[in-house]
């Protein structure tokens, strides 16, 4: 083997080292770059108003978001509602009674392909399944696409953390006679709340900025959100609705959305990330 | 007698555990089931034909997927090439070069990106980016290669190539996690002896971490594209939603979320539905089949490389 020169080596290096610096540089100011915009952009928008006051017609000074604020928090509800005892049931089957089984790796497997799927998929099945058969658009088929985009979630990440609980834990509580529910849900359960409850905060995290699930299952809404039987005003679809319109008022609006959107996602992320991150040291 | 209530509660929890697992069993099976169900009225009356048709006019009831299904394909193959090699050299930053304070936190800082909503992506693509690309970038790709048919038309900034730059942001954070992570796999042994010969920390990347961990970055690759064939909102603000099919990357297109996303509420015929249903069909089997072979392969490569994973 021809010996090559050193100095073209040590050039080709630096290169390249030069280039993944910038390619590090490069996400970090595309991050700042998003971030920024809706910070400036929607920093106008948020006021008194935006928090209290139904939309106005466009043109109209005022109006605000509050319907779709509260129609955002009532879906999560009720998703949080429905999709996190159903998760964490898999999570305790999988991490106590499944384990290495058939069936345990067979929903494990059905949970990574549920978490693969995309989010508009789970809102068409939605659709055919709930609101086509009932004729009318709903919070709660809403509510029911985020749950079942969350539910995997919940599931992976409580099996994980009740997996990290030493199996002398579980022993010493049988041993005391203790049945096997309540040694998992008052001892197993207490051991690995922390990780329980972040778990289901990132779940939370993720669902509160879906857009297309929500598309033709929950719809939108100018009124405020009454029963779980019709149309209910959101944020993430009011963004869509709003960016899309060309006036100027309801542009501005969009961005208002964004930015509370984008603090709160981003905010409960970073947060539960720092949680779990102290725990692991 | 306190005793025997107790173990009645336990079949109860192991079986109501159970009950929740196979709730995910069941989703699974019933989105499959549903998406053929609904498709029936399209797939009986246009067949395999559906694939290959550009027609799409809800006015004579006629519909194919090939725009949609060229649309999707091409802007997430744009994504891919600007984002597996910028995810490469970005874990070969945070593993190799930057000391452990920095590569902290600029991988968190990347991982954010992955945090940020679809829809905030839409926005920003929409309002910010595309102008941007229409404004400065664009007319300077059709003056650096003006016979190229990829680059002709006038820059609206939306279109194809922006949707393909948006999806690239959003799943570089997928790639870079997992590259990071498979990168991390290779024991410092086999590096360091690469450094003891007087090897370059290029070399050492190209000749042994790449080489080591290659399986691994393919399978990341392959849960990128997942997502990125899969993503709806920020495609949807950017793509421009023709049915056109151009060879320009200018020009405005579709692929099959972004047709979802805006057709979906608007389809008031029975087969105009089920040809939308049946999209969404393609969407999840192609997706299922992605995510198959990412899992079987990711787990293939973590059995060869001994780690529990």
């Amino acid at each position: 083997m021809k010996p090559r020169n050193p100095q073209n080596r040590k050039l080709v290096d630096l290169s390249i080292r030069l280039l993944s610096g910038a390619a590090a540089l490069f996400g970090i100011a595309m991050l700042t770059w998003i971030l920024g915009t809706v910070i400036l952009k929607g920093a106008g928008s948020i006021n008194w108003e935006f928090f209290t006051e139904l939309p106005a017609p466009p043109g109209l000074p005022g109006g605000g978001l509050a319907n779709a604020i509260l129609g955002t928090l009532y879906i999560t509800f009720l998703a949080v509602l429905i999709g996190v005892p159903i998760g964490l049931a898999a999570g305790i089957w999988l991490a106590e009674f499944g384990k290495d089984s058939k069936l345990a790796e067979a929903v494990r497997f059905g949970s990574n392909l549920l978490m693969g799927t995309p989010s508009i998929i789970i809102g068409v099945f939605v659709f055919v399944i709930l609101v086509a058969t009932t004729g009318h658009f709903s919070g709660v088929a809403g509510a029911i696409a985020l749950a079942i985009i969350m539910l995997p979630v919940v599931a992976r990440t409580a099996e994980d953390m009740l997996v990290l609980v030493p199996s002398a834990l579980r022993e010493a509580a049988l041993a005391l006679g203790v049945p096997r529910w309540k040694a998992t849900l008052g001892v197993v359960f207490c051991a690995a709340k922390t990780g329980l409850l972040t778990g289901t905060l990132l779940a939370i995290a993720r669902v509160s900025g879906e857009t297309a699930p929500l598309l033709f299952t929950a719809l939108n809404s100018p009124y405020w959100p009454s029963t779980v039987n019709e149309p209910t005003a959101n944020l993430t679809v009011t963004i869509y609705n709003y960016a899309m319109s060309p006036y100027d008022d309801w542009q501005a609006l969009a961005w208002g959305a964004s930015l509370l959107i984008a603090v709160s996602v981003l905010g409960t992320t970073v947060l539960t990330r720092t949680i779990l991150w102290y725990r692991s040291r | 007698m306190l005793k025997q209530k107790n173990n009645m509660f336990d079949p109860l929890f192991r079986w109501t555990t159970l009950g929740g697992s196979l709730v995910v069993l069941v989703l699974v099976a019933g989105i499959l089931l549903t998406l053929i169900n609904g498709a029936l009225p399209s797939l009986e009356k246009f067949g395999v034909g559906f694939l290959f048709s550009q027609e799409w006019n809800p006015a004579i009831n006629e519909y194919g997927a090939l725009s949609s299904v060229y649309g999707t394909l091409v802007s997430t193959l744009i994504a891919m090439l600007i984002a597996v090699p910028l995810s490469l050299v970005i874990a070969l930053f945070l593993v190799e070069l930057a000391p452990p304070g920095i590569s902290r936190v600029v991988g968190g800082a990347i991982e954010l990106l992955a945090a940020i909503p679809s829809i905030i992506y839409g926005m920003w693509g929409l309002f910010v980016f595309a102008p941007f690309l229409a404004d400065h970038v664009q007319p300077k790709l059709a003056a650096i290669a003006p016979g190229l048919p990829f680059f002709t038309g006038p820059p609206m900034g939306i279109g194809m190539l922006s949707a393909g730059i948006i999806l690239a942001l959003m799943i570089l954070p997928f790639i870079t996690s997992v590259t990071r992570d498979v990168f991390q796999m290779v024991p410092s042994v086999v590096k360091e002896s690469a450094y003891g010969m007087g090897s370059t920390t290029w070399e050492v990347t190209r000749k042994v971490t790449v080489p080591y961990g290659i399986q691994g970055v393919v399978g990341a690759c392959f849960l990128g594209l997942g997502r990125a064939i899969g993503e709806t909102m920020a495609v949807t603000f950017v793509i421009g939603n023709s049915h056109e099919i151009s060879a320009s990357l200018f020009s405005a297109a579709n692929s099959i979320a972004s047709t979802l996303a805006n057709e979906f509420t608007e389809a008031a015929d029975d087969v105009y539905l089920a040809a939308l249903i049946e999209l969404g069909l393609v969407l999840f089997g192609v997706t299922l089949v992605l995510q198959i072979i990412a899992r079987w392969w990711l787990r293939r490569t973590a059995k060869k490389m001994g780690a529990v994973r």
